[in-house]
């Protein structure tokens, strides 16, 4: 259909047109409140990055940076997927589970070369994701439950591979797989330029695809998505597989850049990657949500890691309470935004 | 010239839930450019009839022919394909989402790449919704535009997915009278273009406004169908509650007795202006202690949120309640009930009673406070409340410790009264108490208001059965469209009477001729 036939004509001469019932002073303070549930993480990355590179010397060095950004890439790429699902109103706890068996799946398959070591893990993971998003769809169970039994279960089959975690599978040097693990591109590690892609296409498909449209629709009103014709069911199987697909992805990269399948890792990073979404300006109840957000983040998750252990003096523990005041702090005001916006 | 086409024809429609039969052989003819009107009372079988038409729900029997072939929808998408669009008395959109992305939501224009032609969707959006009279940035979220302009967001969408019918559920229940005015001439501009609308509203001046053929249905059967100008408002309103005029003077029989308070007892309770945005109107009333006020009116006229805003549970914007003359904080219903103003609610199942507690838990459950010293509940006392409620408004459970949720909806009603009564509140607010529950119950629960009453409570009955109405009441108070528009008081609480008043004949031409016989 290349024109709409919206254009009933109408008189509305002399009928004065609908204005806004609640014009108090809406627009600049809505577009104020939406500027800082979108931007106000990137402004205290900065502020917290400005603050930590004249207290520390160390921080703002290349090394320290682009370590930074390699150890973000992996959470980045599980809380890519994870915006999908949260901005749908649902919430994915397989991802850490996934993130390891992903990892394994990977070391394992690449005794058989690269392609196998890759596409083994998003088969099995994107096929958990399927599932969990059959289950959340299909038999309208809560996502909660349906992805920590997945959470169990993921983490069950990749101890089952691994002969309880007793095995190690290794991924031999100077394989595809580990130079696209450990490589560098334009001074850049490899997995952060595929970190980069996988944001800008992310954005892409969220803002400017139909598919887009229905993530944010489902999270916004699912009953009213349905009746303007969203294939709500579609869109949910779609974002827990897709979030299951680049958890598989994250291990699997991961797991290349550490040169083999750890088990013990990703327990856990489901948590991270909630904080991470929430704390980038996505609404936990769905509906509104930003992958750039995401990506910051994570960023700032982990520059408030980087500067605990700067500090030195001061115990790693106290990284996690500081991620969790701040995860608090980002919620009472996203609350608080959104209680204003109400009221307008 | 010819006669418009038939557009949609439904046949012999029946649709039986379990234990109730909501709508039985009902024919409903639609045609080109004809807005109808479609109108019955709560339970009526209105919006069953509409969820057929949708896809919501399938016919038990009977036939839907939607342009000359007969369908049968399995979804609303599906009718919405076919060419019949709903708009919800709330508007069923995404908020979050910008005007042109929920206008435009599953048949977005792409640029070659298969992407989101923004540019032109905006464009076209701001195209579309000037000929609707909004004027706004279709890039905000939609929560930002009034619920009016919302609204014909809907009706936007709604016809603009090539719809031959449109269905519109109550539109104007939010929406500002200028807004209303706005929505009538695109509702005329649709009508113009060829399509059918089906109109349901309780505001008679609207339905007279806008329509011109109307159905009405009562207890699930179509009562009448034809031109609406034919039917003056005095009978539509018969029609619909179903009395018969001639016979509305000889009154059926309730358990109500009668008169009871003094006339000039202060008042327990005050109401006065009370005005809440887009529900009420500046309603006033006053029951003195031992009188039962009812309030009367059609659904949507303002009776529930009368109740709600005296017992604190809807936010006044002005307007004030004093209870035994001292005046209440508004907005509170903590405070409400410390003043002894008890609300029994509409719907006891979601706001009512807790059924997987027990009769003895449920009654207790407000008057903990009263009941506990140090914040220890006092079991000998509650057990004492508790029998004296259960003896005194004859509750019949197996024990004081049976789950409500067993109980019958009778029952289960006057477990909720209990719950109130053990407050000792001055003045009772009940919404609609006997909705639900049966014929037996119904007699006990009328004949327990007239007894609380004599008791020396002042009593807010609201009913929409009207002979409940008339013989519970002393006096009974008419609201219409939120706003009071008469009393009736001693002789003239008829169903006569009352029906005019809803019906909104002038009274002061009423008047006029009671005046000329007199002389």
């Amino acid at each position: 259909m290349t024109t709409t036939n919206t254009d009933v004509p109408v008189t509305t001469a002399g009928v004065e047109p609908p204005r806004d019932a609640h014009p108090v002073g809406s627009a600049r303070s809505e577009r104020l409140s939406a500027l800082v549930q979108q931007h106000g993480a990137l402004a205290v990355l900065l502020i917290v990055s400005l603050v930590a590179s004249f207290s520390f010397g160390s921080f703002a060095t290349g090394d320290n940076i682009s370590n930074m950004a390699t150890s973000s890439a992996f959470l980045a790429i599980v809380a890519l997927g994870m915006t999908f699902v949260i901005i749908t109103g649902g919430i994915d706890l397989s991802v850490g589970s996934l993130f390891a068996l992903g990892g394994v799946l990977a070391a394992w398959g690449s005794r058989h070369g690269t392609l196998v070591a890759l596409l083994l893990p998003l088969a099995v993971c994107g096929l958990i994701g399927v599932v969990n998003g059959l289950l959340v769809a299909r038999s309208r169970l809560a996502p909660f439950i349906v992805t920590l039994a997945a959470m169990l279960g993921a983490r069950g089959l990749m101890l089952a591979l691994t002969d309880e975690g007793a095995d190690t599978y290794l991924i031999r040097k100077g394989s595809l797989l580990a130079e696209l693990g450990q490589g560098s591109t334009l001074g850049l590690a490899n997995p952060v330029w595929i970190t980069l892609a996988l944001f800008v296409a992310g954005a892409v498909v969220l803002r400017r695809t139909r598919f887009g449209q229905h993530v944010y629709a489902v999270g916004g009103n699912e009953d009213a998505a349905a009746l303007m014709g969203a294939p709500v069911a579609r869109t949910k199987i779609l974002v827990y597989a897709l979030s299951g697909l680049l958890a598989g992805l994250a291990g699997a990269l991961n797991a290349a850049w550490l040169a083999s399948g750890v088990t013990i890792l990703g327990s856990g990073m489901e948590l991270e990657a909630i904080s991470a979404v929430v704390i980038g300006g996505t609404l936990l109840t769905g509906g509104l949500g930003y992958v750039s957000g995401s990506l910051v983040g994570v960023l700032l998750l982990k520059v408030i890691q980087n500067v605990i252990n700067q500090i030195g003096s001061l115990d790693s523990s106290y990284q996690q309470v500081v991620s969790g005041t701040f995860l608090a702090v980002v919620v009472v005001a996203q609350t608080w935004l959104g209680r204003r916006r109400q009221l307008m | 010239m010819a006669p418009p086409a038939e557009v949609l024809a439904v046949r012999g429609l029946s649709k039986t839930f379990p234990g109730v039969r909501a709508l039985d052989d009902v024919d409903l003819t639609l045609h080109a450019g004809e807005i109808h009107a479609l109108i019955g009372e709560n339970g009526a079988g209105k919006s069953t009839l509409i969820k057929l038409l949708t896809g919501v729900y399938r016919p038990d029997a009977g036939e839907i022919v939607f342009q000359g072939r007969k369908v049968s929808f399995a979804t609303p998408l599906e009718a919405q394909k076919a060419g019949i669009s709903t708009i919800y008395q709330e508007v069923n959109l995404i908020p979050l989402l910008s005007v042109a992305r929920n206008l435009f939501l599953g048949r977005e224009p792409r640029n070659r790449f298969g992407l989101l032609d923004m540019g032109r969707m905006n464009r076209e959006a701001e195209q579309t919704l000037s000929t609707y009279g909004v004027r706004v940035d279709v890039r905000r979220p939609l929560r930002t535009l009034g619920v009016g302009a919302q609204q014909m967001v809907a009706l936007a969408r709604a016809v603009a997915t090539e719809a031959r019918v449109v269905v519109m559920d109550e539109p104007t229940s939010s929406l500002e009278p200028r807004e209303v005015e706005t929505l009538f001439s695109v509702i005329r501009g649709l009508r113009d273009a060829g399509i059918a609308v089906v109109y349901v509203s309780h505001r008679l001046d609207e339905l007279y406004a806008v329509c011109s053929t109307v159905t009405v249905l009562r207890d699930g059967r179509r009562v009448h169908r034809g031109r609406l100008a034919d039917l003056d408002r005095l009978s539509l309103v018969s029609t619909m509650l179903g009395r018969d005029l001639g016979e509305v003077r000889e009154e059926g029989l309730t358990k109500f007795t009668g008169e009871h308070g003094a006339a000039d007892a202060e008042p327990v309770l005050t109401a006065s202006d009370l005005t809440v945005p887009h529900k009420l109107h500046g309603v006033s009333l006053s029951i003195r202690p031992g009188e039962v006020v009812g309030l009367g009116g059609l659904l949507g006229s303002g009776r529930t949120e009368t109740a709600k805003t005296i017992a604190g549970a809807l936010p006044a914007r002005s307007g004030g309640v004093t209870v035994a003359g001292v005046p209440l904080r508004a907005g509170s219903t903590p405070a409400a009930i410390r003043a002894g103003i008890s609300l029994l609610p509409e719907d006891r199942k979601s706001e009512g009673i807790v059924p997987g507690l027990s009769v003895r838990e449920n009654i207790a459950l407000a008057a903990l406070p009263r009941l506990s010293r140090f914040g220890l509940v006092s079991e000998a006392r509650v057990d004492s409340v508790v029998d004296t409620f259960i003896e005194r408004l004859r509750i019949k459970a197996s024990s004081p410790h049976q789950k409500v949720g067993e109980l019958s909806g009778g029952n289960q009603q006057k477990v909720l009264l209990a719950r109130w009564l053990a407050m000792n509140p001055k003045v009772l607010l009940l919404d609609e108490p006997t909705r639900g529950i049966d014929v037996g119950a119904k007699a006990e629960v009328q004949k327990l208001v007239d007894e609380l009453a004599a008791d020396g409570l002042g009593v807010l009955l609201i009913s929409s059965d009207l002979e409940e109405l008339i013989e519970g009441s002393d006096r009974v108070v008419v609201l219409k469209d939120g706003a009071v528009v008469g009393e009736l008081t001693g002789d003239d609480v008829t169903e006569d009477k009352l029906m005019r008043t809803i019906a909104g004949n002038d009274p002061a031409r009423d008047a006029g001729k009671e005046a000329a016989v007199d002389g």
